[in-house]
Protein backbone atom coordinates (compact mmCIF):
# COMPACT_ATOMS: atom_id res chain seq x y z
CA UNK A 1 0.00 0.00 0.00
CA UNK A 2 1.49 3.32 -1.05
CA UNK A 3 2.19 5.84 1.67
CA UNK A 4 0.01 9.00 1.69
CA UNK A 5 2.12 12.09 0.96
CA UNK A 6 2.52 14.55 3.83
CA UNK A 7 0.04 17.40 3.21
CA UNK A 8 2.51 20.12 4.25
CA UNK A 9 5.20 18.83 1.87
CA UNK A 10 2.63 18.52 -0.89
CA UNK A 11 1.50 22.15 -0.47
CA UNK A 12 5.10 23.34 -0.47
CA UNK A 13 5.66 21.72 -3.85
CA UNK A 14 2.77 23.50 -5.56
CA UNK A 15 3.45 26.32 -8.00
CA UNK A 16 1.00 28.61 -6.21
CA UNK A 17 2.80 28.16 -2.89
CA UNK A 18 6.16 28.85 -4.50
CA UNK A 19 4.84 31.95 -6.28
CA UNK A 20 3.22 33.35 -3.13
CA UNK A 21 6.30 32.51 -1.05
CA UNK A 22 8.63 34.26 -3.52
CA UNK A 23 6.34 37.29 -3.67
CA UNK A 24 6.23 37.53 0.12
CA UNK A 25 10.01 37.22 0.25
CA UNK A 26 10.34 40.12 -2.22
CA UNK A 27 7.90 42.17 -0.16
CA UNK A 28 9.78 41.39 3.04
CA UNK A 29 13.08 42.32 1.40
CA UNK A 30 11.55 45.54 0.05
CA UNK A 31 10.22 46.69 3.42
CA UNK A 32 13.39 45.64 5.22
CA UNK A 33 15.60 47.60 2.80
CA UNK A 34 13.24 50.58 2.86
CA UNK A 35 13.24 50.54 6.66
CA UNK A 36 17.02 50.40 6.84
CA UNK A 37 17.42 53.26 4.37
CA UNK A 38 14.90 55.36 6.33
CA UNK A 39 16.66 54.64 9.61
CA UNK A 40 20.02 55.61 8.12
CA UNK A 41 18.54 58.82 6.73
CA UNK A 42 17.45 59.71 10.26
CA UNK A 43 20.95 58.93 11.58
CA UNK A 44 22.53 61.07 8.85
CA UNK A 45 20.18 63.98 9.59
CA UNK A 46 20.91 63.63 13.29
CA UNK A 47 24.65 64.03 12.72
CA UNK A 48 24.10 66.78 10.16
CA UNK A 49 21.93 68.92 12.41
CA UNK A 50 24.28 68.43 15.35
CA UNK A 51 27.05 69.74 13.01
CA UNK A 52 29.23 66.66 13.39
CA UNK A 53 30.39 67.02 9.82
CA UNK A 54 33.79 65.90 8.58
CA UNK A 55 34.42 68.66 6.03
CA UNK A 56 37.58 67.03 4.69
CA UNK A 57 35.52 63.96 3.78
CA UNK A 58 32.72 66.10 2.34
CA UNK A 59 35.18 67.89 0.05
CA UNK A 60 36.80 64.62 -0.99
CA UNK A 61 33.45 62.98 -1.74
CA UNK A 62 32.18 66.13 -3.52
CA UNK A 63 35.21 66.07 -5.75
CA UNK A 64 34.56 62.44 -6.62
CA UNK A 65 30.85 63.04 -7.10
CA UNK A 66 31.13 66.05 -9.38
CA UNK A 67 34.49 65.80 -11.13
CA UNK A 68 34.65 62.05 -11.73
CA UNK A 69 31.10 61.84 -13.02
CA UNK A 70 31.25 64.90 -15.26
CA UNK A 71 32.60 63.37 -18.51
CA UNK A 72 30.02 60.57 -18.59
CA UNK A 73 27.16 62.85 -17.48
CA UNK A 74 27.94 65.50 -20.08
CA UNK A 75 28.32 62.87 -22.79
CA UNK A 76 24.99 61.17 -22.01
CA UNK A 77 22.97 64.37 -21.64
CA UNK A 78 24.42 66.04 -24.72
CA UNK A 79 23.92 62.89 -26.80
CA UNK A 80 20.31 62.76 -25.67
CA UNK A 81 19.85 66.42 -26.59
CA UNK A 82 21.41 65.79 -30.01
CA UNK A 83 19.05 62.85 -30.65
CA UNK A 84 16.07 64.91 -29.48
CA UNK A 85 16.95 67.93 -31.64
CA UNK A 86 17.78 65.72 -34.63
CA UNK A 87 14.28 64.25 -34.57
CA UNK A 88 12.15 67.26 -33.66
CA UNK A 89 13.86 70.12 -35.54
CA UNK A 90 13.01 69.04 -39.16
CA UNK A 91 9.47 68.10 -38.10
CA UNK A 92 8.91 71.44 -36.32
CA UNK A 93 10.18 73.35 -39.37
CA UNK A 94 7.79 71.37 -41.58
CA UNK A 95 4.89 72.26 -39.28
CA UNK A 96 5.89 75.93 -39.20
CA UNK A 97 7.09 75.87 -35.64
CA UNK A 98 10.76 76.64 -36.07
CA UNK A 99 10.48 79.43 -33.48
CA UNK A 100 9.62 76.86 -30.82
CA UNK A 101 12.45 74.37 -31.30
CA UNK A 102 14.65 75.98 -28.62
CA UNK A 103 11.71 76.16 -26.24
CA UNK A 104 10.89 72.49 -26.69
CA UNK A 105 14.48 71.31 -26.29
CA UNK A 106 15.10 73.57 -23.29
CA UNK A 107 11.90 72.63 -21.50
CA UNK A 108 12.51 68.92 -22.06
CA UNK A 109 16.09 69.22 -20.88
CA UNK A 110 15.39 71.37 -17.81
CA UNK A 111 12.21 69.70 -16.64
CA UNK A 112 13.05 66.09 -17.36
CA UNK A 113 15.84 64.74 -19.55
CA UNK A 114 18.77 66.72 -18.12
CA UNK A 115 18.00 65.69 -14.55
CA UNK A 116 16.97 62.10 -15.07
CA UNK A 117 19.76 61.27 -17.53
CA UNK A 118 22.32 62.88 -15.19
CA UNK A 119 20.83 60.78 -12.41
CA UNK A 120 21.26 57.59 -14.42
CA UNK A 121 24.85 58.54 -15.29
CA UNK A 122 25.65 59.34 -11.64
CA UNK A 123 24.13 56.05 -10.46
CA UNK A 124 26.24 54.02 -12.87
CA UNK A 125 29.40 55.99 -12.17
CA UNK A 126 29.23 57.11 -8.52
CA UNK A 127 26.42 55.11 -6.93
CA UNK A 128 27.92 51.78 -7.94
CA UNK A 129 31.35 52.95 -6.79
CA UNK A 130 30.02 54.06 -3.39
CA UNK A 131 28.12 50.80 -2.93
CA UNK A 132 31.07 48.58 -3.83
CA UNK A 133 33.44 50.66 -1.67
CA UNK A 134 31.29 50.31 1.44
CA UNK A 135 30.52 46.67 0.65
CA UNK A 136 34.25 45.93 0.45
CA UNK A 137 34.79 47.77 3.72
CA UNK A 138 32.04 45.64 5.25
CA UNK A 139 33.35 42.26 4.08
CA UNK A 140 36.94 43.12 5.05
CA UNK A 141 35.77 44.10 8.57
CA UNK A 142 36.81 47.74 8.13
CA UNK A 143 33.33 48.90 9.18
CA UNK A 144 33.51 46.60 12.22
CA UNK A 145 36.88 48.16 13.06
CA UNK A 146 35.32 51.61 12.78
CA UNK A 147 32.54 50.60 15.18
CA UNK A 148 35.05 49.16 17.65
CA UNK A 149 36.97 52.45 17.50
CA UNK A 150 33.64 54.07 18.47
CA UNK A 151 33.38 56.13 15.29
CA UNK A 152 29.93 55.99 13.74
CA UNK A 153 29.97 54.83 10.10
CA UNK A 154 26.84 56.96 9.59
CA UNK A 155 28.83 60.02 10.58
CA UNK A 156 32.10 59.15 8.85
CA UNK A 157 30.91 57.29 5.73
CA UNK A 158 27.25 58.14 5.10
CA UNK A 159 26.99 61.84 5.97
CA UNK A 160 29.84 63.10 3.71
CA UNK A 161 28.54 61.05 0.79
CA UNK A 162 24.92 62.13 1.19
CA UNK A 163 25.94 65.78 1.64
CA UNK A 164 28.25 65.59 -1.37
CA UNK A 165 25.41 64.17 -3.48
CA UNK A 166 22.94 66.74 -2.25
CA UNK A 167 25.27 69.68 -2.87
CA UNK A 168 27.07 68.62 -6.06
CA UNK A 169 24.28 67.04 -8.09
CA UNK A 170 22.63 70.43 -8.90
CA UNK A 171 25.98 71.72 -10.23
CA UNK A 172 26.42 68.65 -12.41
CA UNK A 173 22.84 68.89 -13.68
CA UNK A 174 23.08 72.63 -14.45
CA UNK A 175 26.27 72.05 -16.40
CA UNK A 176 24.89 68.98 -18.19
CA UNK A 177 21.61 70.71 -19.05
CA UNK A 178 23.41 73.80 -20.36
CA UNK A 179 25.65 71.68 -22.53
CA UNK A 180 22.57 69.70 -23.61
CA UNK A 181 20.69 72.85 -24.68
CA UNK A 182 23.75 74.12 -26.58
CA UNK A 183 24.37 70.82 -28.38
CA UNK A 184 20.64 70.58 -29.07
CA UNK A 185 20.81 74.00 -30.72
CA UNK A 186 23.80 73.06 -32.82
CA UNK A 187 22.07 69.86 -33.93
CA UNK A 188 18.88 71.78 -34.78
CA UNK A 189 20.89 74.10 -37.05
CA UNK A 190 22.52 71.13 -38.75
CA UNK A 191 19.38 69.03 -39.20
CA UNK A 192 16.93 71.80 -40.20
CA UNK A 193 17.81 74.42 -42.81
CA UNK A 194 15.95 77.49 -41.62
CA UNK A 195 16.91 77.34 -37.96
CA UNK A 196 19.42 80.02 -36.90
CA UNK A 197 21.31 80.26 -33.62
CA UNK A 198 19.54 83.53 -32.73
CA UNK A 199 16.14 82.02 -33.46
CA UNK A 200 16.98 78.97 -31.30
CA UNK A 201 18.35 80.96 -28.33
CA UNK A 202 15.44 83.42 -28.42
CA UNK A 203 12.92 80.60 -28.31
CA UNK A 204 14.75 78.95 -25.37
CA UNK A 205 13.80 81.90 -23.15
CA UNK A 206 10.23 82.10 -24.40
CA UNK A 207 8.86 79.29 -22.29
CA UNK A 208 11.53 78.68 -19.69
CA UNK A 209 10.88 80.26 -16.31
CA UNK A 210 12.97 80.64 -13.19
CA UNK A 211 10.47 78.33 -11.47
CA UNK A 212 11.49 75.49 -13.83
CA UNK A 213 15.13 76.03 -12.98
CA UNK A 214 14.39 76.11 -9.24
CA UNK A 215 12.44 72.86 -9.48
CA UNK A 216 15.30 71.33 -11.48
CA UNK A 217 17.80 72.35 -8.79
CA UNK A 218 15.65 70.98 -5.98
CA UNK A 219 14.94 67.75 -7.83
CA UNK A 220 18.59 67.20 -8.68
CA UNK A 221 19.62 67.81 -5.05
CA UNK A 222 17.08 65.19 -3.95
CA UNK A 223 18.38 62.79 -6.61
CA UNK A 224 21.98 63.30 -5.48
CA UNK A 225 21.27 62.78 -1.80
CA UNK A 226 19.03 59.83 -2.54
CA UNK A 227 21.56 58.08 -4.80
CA UNK A 228 24.30 58.43 -2.18
CA UNK A 229 22.07 57.30 0.67
CA UNK A 230 20.74 54.22 -1.15
CA UNK A 231 24.14 53.24 -2.56
CA UNK A 232 25.87 53.62 0.80
CA UNK A 233 23.09 51.76 2.57
CA UNK A 234 23.11 48.81 0.17
CA UNK A 235 26.91 48.61 0.37
CA UNK A 236 26.79 48.78 4.16
CA UNK A 237 24.55 45.69 4.30
CA UNK A 238 26.84 43.53 2.13
CA UNK A 239 27.77 40.11 3.42
CA UNK A 240 29.80 37.15 2.29
CA UNK A 241 32.83 38.21 0.28
CA UNK A 242 33.16 39.03 -3.41
CA UNK A 243 29.71 37.68 -4.27
CA UNK A 244 28.19 39.83 -1.52
CA UNK A 245 29.91 42.92 -2.93
CA UNK A 246 28.44 42.15 -6.36
CA UNK A 247 24.95 41.61 -4.98
CA UNK A 248 25.11 44.82 -2.92
CA UNK A 249 26.27 46.86 -5.92
CA UNK A 250 23.51 45.50 -8.16
CA UNK A 251 20.93 46.16 -5.47
CA UNK A 252 22.20 49.73 -5.03
CA UNK A 253 21.95 50.44 -8.76
CA UNK A 254 18.45 48.93 -9.10
CA UNK A 255 17.11 50.67 -5.99
CA UNK A 256 18.62 54.01 -7.03
CA UNK A 257 17.13 53.78 -10.53
CA UNK A 258 13.68 53.00 -9.17
CA UNK A 259 13.96 55.64 -6.43
CA UNK A 260 14.85 58.51 -8.76
CA UNK A 261 12.03 57.59 -11.16
CA UNK A 262 9.59 57.62 -8.21
CA UNK A 263 10.97 60.96 -6.97
CA UNK A 264 10.68 62.28 -10.52
CA UNK A 265 7.01 61.24 -10.62
CA UNK A 266 6.38 62.92 -7.26
CA UNK A 267 7.95 66.17 -8.52
CA UNK A 268 5.98 66.01 -11.78
CA UNK A 269 2.70 65.54 -9.92
CA UNK A 270 3.55 68.16 -7.28
CA UNK A 271 4.67 70.91 -9.63
CA UNK A 272 3.28 70.28 -13.12
CA UNK A 273 0.03 68.34 -12.68
CA UNK B 1 40.01 46.06 35.03
CA UNK B 2 38.69 42.52 34.85
CA UNK B 3 36.31 40.98 32.33
CA UNK B 4 33.46 39.01 33.85
CA UNK B 5 31.15 37.01 31.60
CA UNK B 6 28.20 35.17 33.10
CA UNK B 7 25.77 32.79 31.42
CA UNK B 8 26.41 34.19 27.94
CA UNK B 9 24.14 32.72 25.27
CA UNK B 10 24.01 33.51 21.56
CA UNK B 11 21.84 31.82 18.97
CA UNK B 12 22.24 32.09 15.19
CA UNK B 13 19.47 30.59 13.02
CA UNK B 14 18.26 28.20 15.74
CA UNK B 15 21.85 27.07 16.45
CA UNK B 16 23.13 27.81 19.95
CA UNK B 17 26.65 29.01 19.22
CA UNK B 18 27.24 29.95 22.86
CA UNK B 19 25.29 28.17 25.56
CA UNK B 20 25.52 29.59 29.07
CA UNK B 21 29.22 30.46 28.89
CA UNK B 22 30.83 31.97 32.01
CA UNK B 23 34.42 33.00 32.58
CA UNK B 24 36.51 35.71 34.19
CA UNK B 25 39.73 37.35 33.05
CA UNK B 26 41.55 39.17 35.84
CA UNK B 27 43.17 42.57 35.31
CA UNK B 28 46.32 42.36 33.20
CA UNK B 29 45.78 38.69 32.37
CA UNK B 30 45.82 37.15 28.92
CA UNK B 31 43.14 34.54 28.29
CA UNK B 32 43.34 32.37 25.19
CA UNK B 33 40.13 30.98 23.74
CA UNK B 34 40.69 27.90 21.63
CA UNK B 35 38.47 25.49 19.80
CA UNK B 36 37.60 24.26 16.34
CA UNK B 37 36.34 26.58 13.61
CA UNK B 38 32.74 27.59 14.17
CA UNK B 39 32.84 26.93 17.91
CA UNK B 40 31.91 30.53 18.77
CA UNK B 41 35.32 31.96 19.71
CA UNK B 42 35.09 35.05 17.52
CA UNK B 43 31.44 35.49 18.53
CA UNK B 44 32.59 36.03 22.13
CA UNK B 45 34.99 38.76 20.98
CA UNK B 46 32.33 40.42 18.84
CA UNK B 47 29.93 40.45 21.78
CA UNK B 48 32.58 41.85 24.11
CA UNK B 49 33.42 44.73 21.76
CA UNK B 50 29.77 45.49 21.05
CA UNK B 51 29.53 44.33 17.44
CA UNK B 52 26.95 41.69 18.41
CA UNK B 53 24.36 41.65 21.16
CA UNK B 54 24.06 38.58 23.38
CA UNK B 55 20.71 36.81 23.54
CA UNK B 56 21.16 36.49 27.29
CA UNK B 57 23.88 36.75 29.91
CA UNK B 58 25.83 39.43 31.74
CA UNK B 59 29.07 41.01 30.55
CA UNK B 60 30.84 43.17 33.09
CA UNK B 61 33.67 45.26 31.70
CA UNK B 62 32.82 48.41 33.65
CA UNK B 63 33.23 51.54 31.56
CA UNK B 64 36.56 50.42 30.16
CA UNK B 65 37.56 51.04 26.57
CA UNK B 66 37.79 47.94 24.35
CA UNK B 67 40.15 47.65 21.37
CA UNK B 68 40.24 44.81 18.90
CA UNK B 69 42.89 43.45 16.57
CA UNK B 70 41.10 41.79 13.67
CA UNK B 71 42.07 38.55 11.97
CA UNK B 72 42.87 40.25 8.65
CA UNK B 73 44.01 43.51 10.28
CA UNK B 74 40.98 45.47 8.95
CA UNK B 75 43.09 48.54 8.25
CA UNK B 76 41.26 51.29 6.35
CA UNK B 77 42.73 50.78 2.90
CA UNK B 78 41.98 54.31 1.68
CA UNK B 79 44.00 55.82 4.54
CA UNK B 80 47.74 55.73 5.10
CA UNK B 81 49.30 54.27 8.25
CA UNK B 82 49.31 57.62 10.06
CA UNK B 83 45.61 58.24 9.37
CA UNK B 84 44.76 54.65 10.30
CA UNK B 85 46.44 54.90 13.67
CA UNK B 86 45.23 58.43 14.43
CA UNK B 87 41.71 57.68 13.15
CA UNK B 88 40.09 57.44 16.59
CA UNK B 89 41.99 60.51 17.85
CA UNK B 90 40.63 62.57 14.96
CA UNK B 91 37.14 61.16 14.67
CA UNK B 92 36.05 60.02 18.11
CA UNK B 93 33.94 62.59 19.91
CA UNK B 94 35.76 62.31 23.23
CA UNK B 95 39.17 62.95 21.61
CA UNK B 96 38.08 65.90 19.43
CA UNK B 97 40.27 68.88 20.29
CA UNK B 98 42.04 66.99 23.05
CA UNK B 99 45.35 66.75 21.24
CA UNK B 100 47.24 69.17 19.01
CA UNK B 101 48.48 68.04 15.59
CA UNK B 102 52.01 67.67 16.97
CA UNK B 103 50.77 65.63 19.94
CA UNK B 104 48.89 63.29 17.61
CA UNK B 105 52.04 62.91 15.49
CA UNK B 106 53.99 62.03 18.62
CA UNK B 107 51.36 59.54 19.82
CA UNK B 108 51.32 57.81 16.42
CA UNK B 109 55.12 57.72 16.30
CA UNK B 110 55.21 56.24 19.81
CA UNK B 111 52.60 53.60 18.93
CA UNK B 112 54.53 52.63 15.82
CA UNK B 113 57.75 52.45 17.85
CA UNK B 114 56.03 50.13 20.33
CA UNK B 115 55.35 47.68 17.51
CA UNK B 116 58.78 48.19 15.93
CA UNK B 117 57.65 50.04 12.81
CA UNK B 118 59.07 53.55 12.94
CA UNK B 119 58.90 55.79 9.88
CA UNK B 120 56.15 54.10 7.87
CA UNK B 121 53.47 56.74 8.53
CA UNK B 122 53.06 57.61 4.84
CA UNK B 123 52.68 54.06 3.56
CA UNK B 124 49.30 52.60 2.62
CA UNK B 125 48.13 49.20 3.90
CA UNK B 126 48.58 47.53 0.48
CA UNK B 127 52.26 48.48 0.58
CA UNK B 128 52.82 46.48 3.79
CA UNK B 129 53.37 42.76 4.38
CA UNK B 130 50.80 40.72 6.33
CA UNK B 131 52.93 40.83 9.48
CA UNK B 132 53.42 44.59 9.21
CA UNK B 133 49.69 45.09 8.72
CA UNK B 134 49.05 43.12 11.90
CA UNK B 135 51.53 45.29 13.78
CA UNK B 136 49.95 48.50 12.46
CA UNK B 137 46.63 47.04 13.60
CA UNK B 138 48.17 46.55 17.07
CA UNK B 139 49.40 50.15 17.03
CA UNK B 140 45.92 51.36 16.07
CA UNK B 141 44.41 49.33 18.90
CA UNK B 142 46.63 50.78 21.63
CA UNK B 143 46.49 54.42 20.55
CA UNK B 144 43.38 55.09 22.66
CA UNK B 145 44.98 53.45 25.72
CA UNK B 146 42.31 50.76 26.06
CA UNK B 147 41.75 48.75 29.23
CA UNK B 148 40.89 45.66 27.19
CA UNK B 149 42.51 44.33 24.02
CA UNK B 150 40.85 41.55 22.04
CA UNK B 151 42.87 39.63 19.45
CA UNK B 152 41.05 37.63 16.77
CA UNK B 153 43.55 35.05 15.50
CA UNK B 154 46.45 37.52 15.54
CA UNK B 155 48.96 35.07 14.08
CA UNK B 156 46.72 33.44 11.46
CA UNK B 157 48.28 33.39 8.03
CA UNK B 158 51.73 34.45 9.22
CA UNK B 159 54.96 32.49 8.95
CA UNK B 160 56.38 31.09 12.22
CA UNK B 161 58.91 33.89 12.68
CA UNK B 162 56.35 36.64 12.04
CA UNK B 163 54.02 34.81 14.46
CA UNK B 164 56.71 34.91 17.15
CA UNK B 165 57.16 38.65 16.56
CA UNK B 166 53.41 39.24 16.99
CA UNK B 167 53.36 37.05 20.12
CA UNK B 168 56.21 39.10 21.58
CA UNK B 169 54.28 42.29 20.90
CA UNK B 170 51.14 40.90 22.54
CA UNK B 171 53.18 40.28 25.70
CA UNK B 172 54.92 43.63 25.41
CA UNK B 173 51.63 45.50 25.00
CA UNK B 174 50.21 43.73 28.04
CA UNK B 175 53.27 44.74 30.08
CA UNK B 176 53.23 48.34 28.83
CA UNK B 177 49.49 49.04 28.88
CA UNK B 178 48.47 46.66 31.70
CA UNK B 179 45.47 45.87 29.52
CA UNK B 180 43.38 42.77 30.10
CA UNK B 181 43.51 40.70 26.93
CA UNK B 182 41.65 37.88 25.24
CA UNK B 183 43.30 36.04 22.35
CA UNK B 184 41.34 33.79 20.01
CA UNK B 185 43.80 31.46 18.37
CA UNK B 186 44.45 28.02 16.95
CA UNK B 187 48.20 28.31 17.10
CA UNK B 188 49.90 26.31 19.87
CA UNK B 189 52.88 28.70 20.07
CA UNK B 190 50.54 31.63 20.69
CA UNK B 191 48.68 29.67 23.36
CA UNK B 192 51.80 28.51 25.19
CA UNK B 193 53.82 31.72 24.90
CA UNK B 194 51.14 34.37 25.49
CA UNK B 195 48.42 32.94 27.70
CA UNK B 196 47.98 33.02 31.45
CA UNK B 197 44.77 31.01 31.15
CA UNK B 198 43.12 28.98 28.42
CA UNK B 199 39.51 28.00 27.83
CA UNK B 200 38.38 25.62 25.14
CA UNK B 201 34.98 25.80 23.44
CA UNK B 202 33.08 22.99 21.84
CA UNK B 203 29.42 22.83 20.85
CA UNK B 204 28.66 26.11 22.64
CA UNK B 205 30.15 24.99 25.96
CA UNK B 206 33.46 25.43 27.74
CA UNK B 207 35.00 21.95 27.79
CA UNK B 208 38.33 22.93 29.32
CA UNK B 209 39.67 25.63 31.64
CA UNK B 210 43.22 25.81 32.84
CA UNK B 211 46.72 27.03 32.18
CA UNK B 212 48.67 26.37 28.98
CA UNK B 213 50.56 23.65 30.91
CA UNK B 214 47.26 21.97 31.80
CA UNK B 215 46.31 22.05 28.13
CA UNK B 216 49.54 20.33 27.11
CA UNK B 217 49.20 17.74 29.87
CA UNK B 218 46.41 16.22 27.80
CA UNK B 219 44.49 14.60 30.65
CA UNK B 220 41.27 15.97 29.21
CA UNK B 221 39.92 14.09 26.16
CA UNK B 222 38.98 17.35 24.42
CA UNK B 223 42.40 18.95 24.84
CA UNK B 224 44.07 15.66 23.93
CA UNK B 225 42.21 15.61 20.63
CA UNK B 226 42.87 19.33 20.01
CA UNK B 227 46.60 19.18 20.75
CA UNK B 228 47.14 15.97 18.79
CA UNK B 229 44.95 17.28 15.92
CA UNK B 230 43.23 13.93 15.85
CA UNK B 231 39.96 13.10 14.14
CA UNK B 232 39.21 10.56 16.89
CA UNK B 233 37.86 11.93 20.10
CA UNK B 234 34.82 13.46 21.71
CA UNK B 235 34.69 16.38 19.26
CA UNK B 236 32.90 15.54 16.04
CA UNK B 237 33.65 17.95 13.26
CA UNK B 238 30.92 18.56 10.71
CA UNK B 239 32.14 18.87 7.15
CA UNK B 240 30.28 22.18 6.94
CA UNK B 241 32.57 23.64 9.62
CA UNK B 242 35.52 23.78 7.24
Amino acid sequence: MSKMPDLQSYIKETVTYKAVYTLLQYLYDFFETFGKISYRLVEVLKYMFSFQINFKQVIEQSSRFAVDSLPITLSIVSMTAIILAMQIAPEMVKQGGKDYIGLLVALTMVREIGVIMSGFAIISMIGSSQASELATMRVTEQIDAMNVLKVSPFKYLFLPRVLAGFIMMPFVVVLATTVGIITGGLMSMISAKDVTWLCYVTSVWQGLYIRDINIMLLKSACFGGCISLISSSCGYDAAGGAKGVGIATTKAVVWSFVAIVIIDCIFAVAFYF
Amino acid sequence: MAIKVQNLTKVFDDKKVLDNISFTVEEGEILSIVGFSGSGKSTILKILCGLLSPDSGIIDIGDGDVAMVFQYSALFDSLNVFDNISFALHERKEFKGKYTKQEIKDIVAKSLKTVGLEGIEDKFPHELSGGMQKRVSLARAIVTKPQFILYDEPTAGLDPVASTVIEDYILRLRDETKATSIVVTHQMSTITRCSDKVIMLYDGHIVFRGTPDDLLRQDNPYTRQFVSASLDGPMKIAASSF
